[in-house]
């Protein structure tokens, strides 16, 4: 039957491995902390997400079956089958961000990025993803990038200034 | 273990502690509405059909998954609990494909009759079916996610029945889901194709792949000769099909109805079911004495053979090296008799009745192929044939029993047991035993074997010879006596090992419905055939000897092995990581 | 007058949350050290007269559930510090592990003492992923100190704490779903029986605490619970970190006694509303709470008078919205919510809430039909009779109490709503 003997791969190579095999031994190759060792492995991983060829590598090394693997995956939110960008930008899409008016914080977003919210950039830099409360309610309105919170965006120049960061 | 005293719907009842409210209402001839639930399967309590009124409770009560207590007051049919139902039966039903009349489960779904029960054909909402694509690249299952109802007895099936893994649920809320991982379809997984999640599945989300046509059209062809062959399983379990008692053997029936659908010769799988215990039985005699790799374990089931080829290739020396019965079939129809009625092997048209979806699988393999005529042309399931039937308007239960045609139609005891678990065990047993001490068995029946247990061990004296056997049904099982072997602590000689649980009479291709109940109910009438027949050992099969002398030779000889053995292959990894390597 | 109080945040800002010689400095681990001079059964008592409820949303008591946990034979059970807060509008337990993390594992060591426990698990959500290095270096500095490992202090008790991360999973906050989680699955809740108080993770007596319920032990036992009782209405004694927050001049976390009024809350506490506009309604408990219309802002902040107003304490959050915003858009961005939260297990909870989004949209451009708002409501309750979990269950509270309180908002037919 068809399948694919792929020995060439779009993201994993020799460095890449050597690294996702610290990462389990790290986490003394143990099931139980999957969750931790996938978040672990997709900041290291280009673009930020797992794609098949790490999760059937992850899966090979715990012994985890593929299955469960993508199970946790997809069910996570933080975790990500396609590929991101270098930065991630979240934008609280929460009640409490609406209420206190992001739609500048939103709008100075895809103006200045140049995409809409769940899109990437062409150069696949920056990716605008809506997400749920993280819990900056008293900053609010506030995003995340790469895992960093920025609050009281509330006008396009204080925007400006947080992306200056990542360019 | 302790009763307790309840009252369902207002009629008192006594019932062990440790009873759920679904299995008491049962008891009191209540049927709880449900699709989640399944009687051999654990609690999952997901899809909340079953829900009910228990006093001092304020929140509805799953059935399936509460346990009753004493003085427990429940209540399955007020305006609330009907209200509920039928509201999630609605919230089902509109993300459900409603196209009942082109799915292969219009009449047997599950879905469909609590539609009819609760009178419901098209609800207030929104239909918002949101589907991933139809898989249908393999040979064997057709899965279609706009009919999954995501009640999760598949992926029960599949990772906690066989231990396979490769359905699993996936994403959340609206975009939920049951699918292998990263969407694949099956064929590109290591899926065996057992079709156990089409046994349980209680909509037509996965179903065998329908080859009905493909049988009508060589049967309409005037240039086809059509004939076929059914598998030992089928005749126990084709009547559910017709609503006639579970374990009715219709042998008899069943030839006539395929001779009325237009099948020219209506052969017995049974006899190539002795023909594998001779080589079978032989090979293992030869691997004791000449020092071959042990344990020896079966082949028949191409679940199984699937399995073992994906998941532990390094241990494919175990393998026997016979044919299926099947395969062997569909070998010497192309071979012997199309010498015997003169005929070229490329106008004979081989169907196989089986009770398998793996069977499909297998009779596509590119080895069972020669100059371009496959071994077996079409194999087809036990409810795809009984489809054939109902589409023709034969009034199966009236039929007048009809009998085998030869040179195919005589099969032994031996050979009808091969359809339940152990009974290939039994059968070799019965064989190898005559052929190594030279003495009549004095007990042909190996009770030890038999049953419905995940594994049977026995230990058989041969004339002083020690001989070890062990029986596993289902993949999960099998798992255990491949680890042993593995680990260099198997004591067997011989393993039989049945892809589903309880054997070809519990297949993935048989008819909707086969729990456990009904599975030994098949089971005993297979042993019941066997019982009743004079002839109980396949070496003593007149027409196999017949075949030995005047076509095969001996046993393993040369002309057996070109068409009644195989070899196997590991089935490619999507990956191999050796590269990465430092 | 000043409104807020200090108990279970008194040590917000007076030590270095990164040191565990500055925690020493002002007294810290007084809690674990006299605990562990009591019989379990003395710190359930105690824990019982504080009538300690538990912050996570469920409002357990506390005692109760230790005494539950404490009586479950095994020799080997688990704490598990529920620190997944999603809740919409929470995040008081965010504040306590960036102010004050020894607190939270003093609580943690304390439970794991009364309860029998050997292993404690952080669950830290990943959206507080910034946290986890001073969490790493609290229980490595309380480990070298003696103040985890074996044999504690010399008391005989040894106690482990492992951190652990979520992925972004609001129902995760479900004691079972949590578990599953650390377990290294997705997080769909598990069935009941068997109770994970019997049999929770990895199969062991399990006792699930949110921080804050874990931060008032620890406080309870610094300084005994009379300062604590004193706080509070006779029915809701003590006091409650909550999280203000949304159109609100001074938005953050305050510790309160119970028995504020929402007003008091509102505008003594957080200033007042944002920009003077008028009050149209608030929130409790975050996005699974209901919603209060301005018509009942003197409602007192205790599980009681909540109660009687259809209203619950829930996780502390306390989300005010002023007149700017439409009620129909407030219960779709909560019915979006749910819609990327619901777990998808159930039946009910997936294909309701896809169901009611869809009604919801037609809301909100005033393109609804005639049945919609009966169908929604229908579902609603559906859902909340029916689901797996007490997500399902909750996730329409917010629409219901809508429905209830601003009728009007739903009549309108045709054209759009303004």
């Amino acid at each position: 039957m068809s399948s694919v003997n792929a020995t060439t791969f779009e993201v994993l190579n020799k460095e890449l491995a050597a690294k996702i095999d610290t990462i389990i031994t790290n986490n003394a190759n143990n099931s139980t902390k999957l969750v931790g060792i996938l978040l672990e492995v997709q900041a290291i991983v280009p673009k930020q997400y797992l794609p098949l060829e790490i999760a059937a590598y992850i899966s090979q090394k715990m012994n985890i079956p593929l299955s469960r693997i993508y199970d946790v995956i997809s069910f996570y939110a933080a975790l990500s089958d396609v590929p991101r960008a270098d930065c991630v930008i979240q934008l609280c899409d929460s009640v409490v961000c609406k209420v206190t008016g992001n739609t500048v914080l939103k709008e100075s977003l895809q103006e200045l990025l140049g995409i809409k919210v769940n899109e990437i950039t062409a150069d696949g830099k920056y990716a605008l993803e809506p997400t749920a409360c993280f819990g900056a309610c008293d900053i609010a309105p506030a995003i995340r990038v790469n895992g960093r919170v920025f609050g009281h965006l509330t006008s396009k120049e204080k925007v400006k200034k947080v992306l200056d960061n990542y360019k | 273990m302790k009763n307790v005293k309840i009252i369902i719907d207002n009629k008192d009842l006594v019932v062990p502690e440790g009873t759920t409210i679904l299995e008491a209402a049962k008891k009191v001839n209540i049927n709880i509405p449900h699709l989640c639930y399944h009687p051999d399967q654990a609690i999952k309590a997901n899809c909340r059909l079953c829900v009910v009124e228990v006093a001092g409770s304020k929140k509805l009560t799953p059935a399936c998954s509460s346990f009753v207590f004493e003085g427990m007051e429940i209540r399955t049919n007020t305006k609330k609990v009907r209200d509920m139902q039928t509201g999630v039966l609605e919230l089902i039903l509109a993300n459900h494909d409603q196209n009942c009349l082109q799915c292969l489960r219009n009449g047997t779904c599950e879905l469909q009759d609590l539609c009819r029960r609760f009178n419901i054909s098209k609800t207030n909402l929104e239909d918002t079916v949101e589907a991933l694509p139809l898989d249908d690249t393999n040979p064997s299952l057709v899965r279609d996610s706009s009919k999954c109802v995501k009640c999760n007895r598949c992926v029960e099936a599949c990772q906690k029945t066989q231990e396979v893994h490769v359905l699993t649920h996936s994403h959340r809320s609206v975009h939920y889901n049951i699918t292998p991982a990263y969407e694949m379809p099956l064929e590109d997984t290591l899926c065996v194709f057992c079709g156990q999640c089409a046994a349980v599945c209680p909509t037509g989300a996965i179903v065998e792949k329908d080859e009905t046509q493909k049988v009508w059209d060589a049967i309409y062809d005037p240039r086809k000769h059509v004939i076929v062959q059914v598998a030992p399983a089928v005749r126990v379990a084709l009547g559910d099909s017709f609503n006639l008692p579970k374990g009715d053997i219709v042998t008899g029936k069943m030839v006539a109805a395929l001779r009325r659908l237009g099948i020219e010769q209506v052969f017995d799988t049974n006899f190539t079911a002795d023909l594998t215990i001779l080589e079978e039985a032989n090979e293992l005699i030869k691997r004791i004495t000449e020092g071959g790799t042990l344990p020896l374990i079966t082949s028949c089931s191409p679940g199984w053979v699937n399995f073992i080829e994906g998941r532990y290739d390094h241990l494919l020396d175990h393998l026997s090296t016979c044919k299926s019965p099947q395969q062997m079939f569909g070998s010497l129809s192309k071979t012997y008799y199309a010498d015997l009625i003169g005929l070229d092997p490329k106008d004979i048209f081989t169907v196989s009745i089986m009770p398998c979806t793996a069977k499909k699988y297998e009779a596509q393999r590119p080895e069972f192929e020669k100059d371009g005529v496959r071994d077996v042309d079409v194999a087809l399931t036990t409810r795809e044939l009984a489809r054939m039937i109902q589409a023709s308007g034969i009034e199966f239960t009236d039929l007048e029993e009809d009998q085998f045609d030869n040179p195919f139609g005589i099969g032994t005891g031996a050979g009808a047991i091969f359809g339940a678990s152990g009974g290939v065990t039994e059968a070799a047993l019965r064989t190898a035993y005559e052929v190594i001490t030279g003495k009549g068995l004095p007990n042909l029946n190996f009770l030890q074997v038999r049953g419905l247990e995940g594994i049977k061990e026995a230990t058989i004296d041969l004339d002083g010879l020690e001989l070890k056997v062990a029986v596993a049904q289902g993949l999960s099982n099998a798992k255990v006596l491949l680890k042993q072997i593995q680990n260099g602590t198997s004591p067997y000689a011989f393993i039989e090992i049945m892809g589903c649980p309880g054997g070809c009479i519990g297949g993935g291709g048989q008819p909707i419905k086969s729990t456990l109940e009904v599975k030994a109910k098949r089971m005993k009438a297979l042993y019941k055939i066997d019982a009743d027949l004079p002839l109980r050992k396949s070496h003593k099969n007149p027409d196999i000897i017949k075949l030995y002398d005047e076509y095969l030779g001996a046993p393993l000889g040369e002309k057996s092995h070109e068409l009644l053995h195989t070899h196997y292959h590991s089935r490619n990894k999507k990956y191999d990581f050796s590269s990465l390597k430092k | 007058m000043l409104k807020t109080v200090s108990f279970i945040t008194e040590n917000f800002g007076k030590y270095d949350p990164k040191s565990i010689d500055s925690y020493l400095s002002i007294g810290g681990f007084t809690a674990v050290k006299r605990a562990l001079t009591m019989s379990s059964n003395e710190i359930i008592d105690m824990a019982k007269a504080a009538s300690i409820k538990g912050r996570g949303g469920a409002a357990y008591d506390t005692g109760r559930k230790w005494s539950q946990a404490a009586s479950v034979p095994g020799l080997n059970k688990v704490v598990i510090c529920n620190a997944d807060e999603g809740e919409p509008c929470t995040f008081k337990d965010r504040a306590i592990i960036e102010n004050d993390p020894f607190r939270l594992l003093e609580g943690m060591i304390i439970a794991g003492y009364t309860v029998g426990a050997q292993n404690g698990y952080i669950y830290l959500r990943e959206e507080y992923s910034h946290l986890r290095p001073l969490l790493i270096n609290a229980i490595a500095e309380s480990k070298a100190k003696g103040f985890l490992g074996q044999n504690i202090l010399g008391s005989g008790f040894s106690f482990e704490i492992h951190l652990y991360s979520g992925a972004g999973a609001y129902v995760c906050g479900e004691g079972s779903t949590l578990i599953e989680s650390i377990e290294g699955k997705s997080g769909r809740p598990r069935i009941k029986p068997p109770f994970i108080k019997e049999c929770g993770l990895f199969q062991l007596p399990t006792l699930v605490n949110n921080v804050e319920t874990l931060a008032i032990a620890a406080a309870a036992l610094t300084h005994g619970i009379d300062d604590y009782i004193a706080f509070g209405t006779e029915k809701s004694p003590g006091s409650k970190i909550i999280s203000l927050a949304g159109n609100v001049k001074k938005p953050g976390t305050y510790e309160i006694p119970f028995g504020l009024t929402i007003r008091e809350i509102i505008y003594d506490i957080g200033g007042g509303i944002t920009d003077d506009n008028e009050l149209k309604f608030f929130q409790l408990g975050g996005a699974s709470g209901s919603i209060g219309p301005a018509s009942i802002v003197d409602t007192p902040y205790t599980y009681e008078d909540l109660g009687k107003v259809g209203l619950t304490v829930g996780s502390g959050g306390v989300l005010v919205v002023d007149d700017r915003t439409r009620v129909i858009d407030f219960v779709k961005s909560i019915q979006d919510f749910f819609i990327h939260e619901s777990c998808g297990k159930c039946t009910p909870c997936r294909e309701g809430n896809r169901q009611i989004l869809r009604i919801v949209d037609r809301f909100v451009d005033g393109a609804q039909n005639p049945r919609d708002l009966e169908t929604a409501e229908r579902f609603a309750h559906i859902m909340s009779n029916c689901a797996f979990c007490g997500l399902g269950e909750t996730a329409q509270s917010t629409l219901l109490s809508a429905i209830k309180y601003f009728p009007e908002e739903f009549e309108v037919k045709g054209g759009k709503l303004e």
